[in-house]
């Protein structure tokens, strides 16, 4: 954070002092011939790909930037010498790779948005799927089974990840077990997702017998990839609560437990309320470990503990996986799936973000 | 001395006794935290040995009676290559992306906006994989239709680009897995980059740096363990990235160098989840299983390895 300023006002200044001293005259790019080479980039390659037939965003950035690096770089090095022109080539090149991973996420939004709207009405939210064999059926199985087994996630995940937390920070102090459980939870939050599954179904298999498929063997896997990012954010806020918080409380007389639940807990809440939003938007879009721990039905199933059950990405993995006739039909619903998991996600994001923006501790350093 | 609402704990602390005051509340609560500590690490112990459980049947049974009829390896060879292909082009084309993403969001963005701009990148890491994989499928794939046929056309030579093209390649798969880990790279980046000390910088800048010549010289050979390990922890990522290939991915083949075509070998994850729904049970599911764990031990050795070559130098964690 701190370390960009210099970086961004003192090229400038040392590169005056060097022209002030050396007795030969590199002159400086203008902001106005940048401008105009900026311009002047866009607008060819708007022309080439008018020529040649397809105008679409991501070829004119591509274009644009290639050529505005090729001139900047050619123009800089005659005006500014070669490791100025070098030092403007970079600059854009990197720019340039900015832009371009904003554009996923920016075609994404739109793909998403564009195609979901068609079957986002309201049938899709109050029908589930049963006996619907073309058009018509929406979703409202799997957005239950979704919010079912999320749910379940959070309320096992929670206490646990705070508590694992709570022992790195307050426990463990520096010991040898806290020390690998620092360790192996980074590790576990690179976990594949599918491998959570799989351990889940192993698990159960061992009370069940196999084939069993329900709702909390998925809470299980979800489990497995939800508790080390509550650990991980918890344990970071934990850290931020002052040590003379803890003092002053212990100083008064107050056992540790109570310090824990009544001043250093509180302190953090906002920052905890934000990790867990996040560790929710995560594992709220799995797949994989619900592909193979909770299966897909067209029912509304709403026991945990009681069969398949129907979840949002499933839903729309299989209705692009295995469509019917007419395949339209199903390709609408899966569009119209897919928007609502990612309001969903984006809904939690902000939320994530509005907690810690305005429930964070006034007294923060 | 004590405070309001205390439980049972009548025995005030005398400046005479020894033993600090234990009082039952403090006990529970400790040995809850250690207890949830304690089992996060049973946990990780228990994946691999319930894994190892269920893929036994798979590593002892005979070749015929695995998946595939012809032996484990036979199964699992091309899907590890597979995987190792997926991940690898995932990597070449996220490495340089995230460093100069990083350096922009670091170095070159108005402080202001910084924060702003790495939060939008952030973002990217939320979308759900399976929407990256239906998003892969019908944007990535045939917007890279004319590269790739226009490599296959010019640059037959080159062993890995072959025909005919496909929006299903093993190449749209990788591009898709790039933008997917993108933003874990870029965040290791980005942390690394502001942990540059300034006084390297200034140095840098007063002797007459360029911005580039500051940053070639003081923040990338600080940063460097920091971007390998942000490289590493991208590959655990691509490595185990399931949805995303299982939707995108056509897989016809065994081994193949070719990138461009419709023919490719799966990878463990997609085949799992492709797979599993039809595996009965007995020697097919256990082979399943087997794969499964064979991913887990290439991510984990991946993972620690990053995570340690990260904890030598600074706390990081891509868990937010």
């Amino acid at each position: 954070m701190t370390t960009s300023t210099p970086a961004r006002t003192e090229p400038t200044s040392s590169r005056n002092a060097q022209v002030e001293t050396s007795g030969i005259k590199p002159g400086r790019i203008s902001q106005a011939l940048h401008a105009g080479i900026l311009i002047g980039s866009v607008l060819l390659a708007l022309g080439l790909l008018y020529v040649f037939g397809t105008v679409s965003l991501f070829p004119l950035l591509m274009l644009g930037a290639a050529i505005y690096l090729v001139v900047i770089y050619v123009v800089g090095r005659a005006i500014e010498g070669r490791r100025h022109g070098l030092d403007r080539f970079v600059t854009g090149l990197v720019t340039t790779f900015f832009l371009m991973a904003l554009i996923p996420l920016l075609s994404v939004i739109w793909t998403v948005v564009s195609k979901g709207l068609a079957r986002f009405d309201a049938e899709f939210f109050t029908w589930s799927m049963r006996g619907v064999l073309g058009e018509g059926g929406g979703a409202y199985h799997a957005i239950m089974g979704t919010l079912i087994i999320t749910g379940i996630t959070t309320l096992l995940s929670v206490p646990i990840g705070i508590f694992a937390a709570i022992y790195l920070v307050e426990y463990g102090q520096k010991g040898r077990l806290a020390k690998a459980l620092t360790f192996f939870v980074d590790v576990m939050t690179g976990i594949p997702s599918i491998v959570a599954g799989l351990f889940a179904v192993a698990l159960f298999t061992l009370f069940l017998g196999p084939g069993a498929r329900m709702g909390i063997i998925g809470s299980v896997a979800l489990m497995v990839l939800m508790i080390p990012v509550v650990v991980r954010s918890t344990e970071e806020m934990l850290r931020l609560v002052p040590n003379e918080l803890r003092e002053a409380s212990y100083a008064l007389g107050v056992p540790k437990w109570l310090t824990i639940s009544k001043v250093v807990l509180p302190t953090a809440a906002a920052g905890i309320g934000t990790g867990v939003t996040l560790a929710i938007a995560r594992v709220i879009g799995e797949t994989a470990p619900l592909l193979v721990t909770v299966g897909t039905t067209t029912n509304l199933n709403v026991n945990p503990f009681d069969g398949r059950m129907q979840t949002l990405p499933v839903f729309a993995y299989y209705s692009y996986a295995t469509p019917g006739i007419p395949r339209e039909a199903f390709t609408e619903r899966m569009w119209a799936a897919v928007l609502t998991l990612m309001l969903i996600v984006m809904t939690l994001n902000i939320i994530a973000r509005l907690i810690s923006k305005f429930f964070a501790p006034k007294t923060g350093r | 001395m004590s405070t309001t609402a205390q439980p049972p704990a009548p025995t005030a602390a005398s400046p005479t006794a020894d033993k600090p005051v234990v009082r039952p509340g403090d006990k529970i609560f400790a040995g809850l935290s250690t207890a949830s500590g304690v089992m996060i690490l049973v946990t990780l112990v228990g994946v691999a040995a319930f894994l190892l459980w269920q893929a036994w049947p798979a590593l002892v049974a005979d070749p015929s009676e695995v998946r595939g009829g012809n032996g484990l390896l036979w199964y699992i060879g091309p899907l590890v290559y597979g995987t190792l292909v997926a991940a690898l082009i995932a990597l070449i084309i996220a490495f340089p992306l995230s460093i100069g993403i990083a350096l922009f969001i670091s170095h070159y963005a108005p402080r202001k906006l910084a924060a702003a701009l790495g939060y939008v990148i952030d973002l990217l890491a939320a979308v759900p994989s399976v929407v990256f994989g239906l998003w892969g499928v019908s944007v990535i794939g045939p917007m890279l239709m004319g590269i790739q046929a226009w490599s296959i056309d010019n640059l037959q030579f080159l062993p890995f680009i072959g025909g005919p093209a496909s929006p299903k390649s093993m190449l749209v798969t990788g591009a898709v897995l790039a933008i997917m880990i993108l933003p874990i790279m870029t965040a290791v980046n980005r942390e690394v980059f502001l942990q540059t000390p300034r006084l390297h910088e200034e140095a840098s800048l007063a002797l007459g740096a360029t911005r580039w010549e500051m940053i070639r010289q003081a923040v990338l050979p600080f940063g460097r363990s920091g971007i390998i390990s942000g490289a590493m922890l991208g590959l655990g990522r691509a490595l185990g990235e399931t949805m995303a290939v299982a939707i995108i991915l056509s897989i016809s083949a065994r081994y193949t160098p070719v990138v461009t075509s419709p023919a490719n070998p799966g990878t463990i994850a997609a085949d799992i989840a492709l797979q599993f729904p039809e595996a009965s049970h007995g020697a097919h599911l256990a082979t399943l299983v087997a794969s499964g764990l064979v991913l887990f031990f290439v991510t984990l050795i991946v993972n620690m390895a990053a995570r340690y070559i990260v904890s030598r130098r600074a706390a990081f964690s891509g868990a937010n």
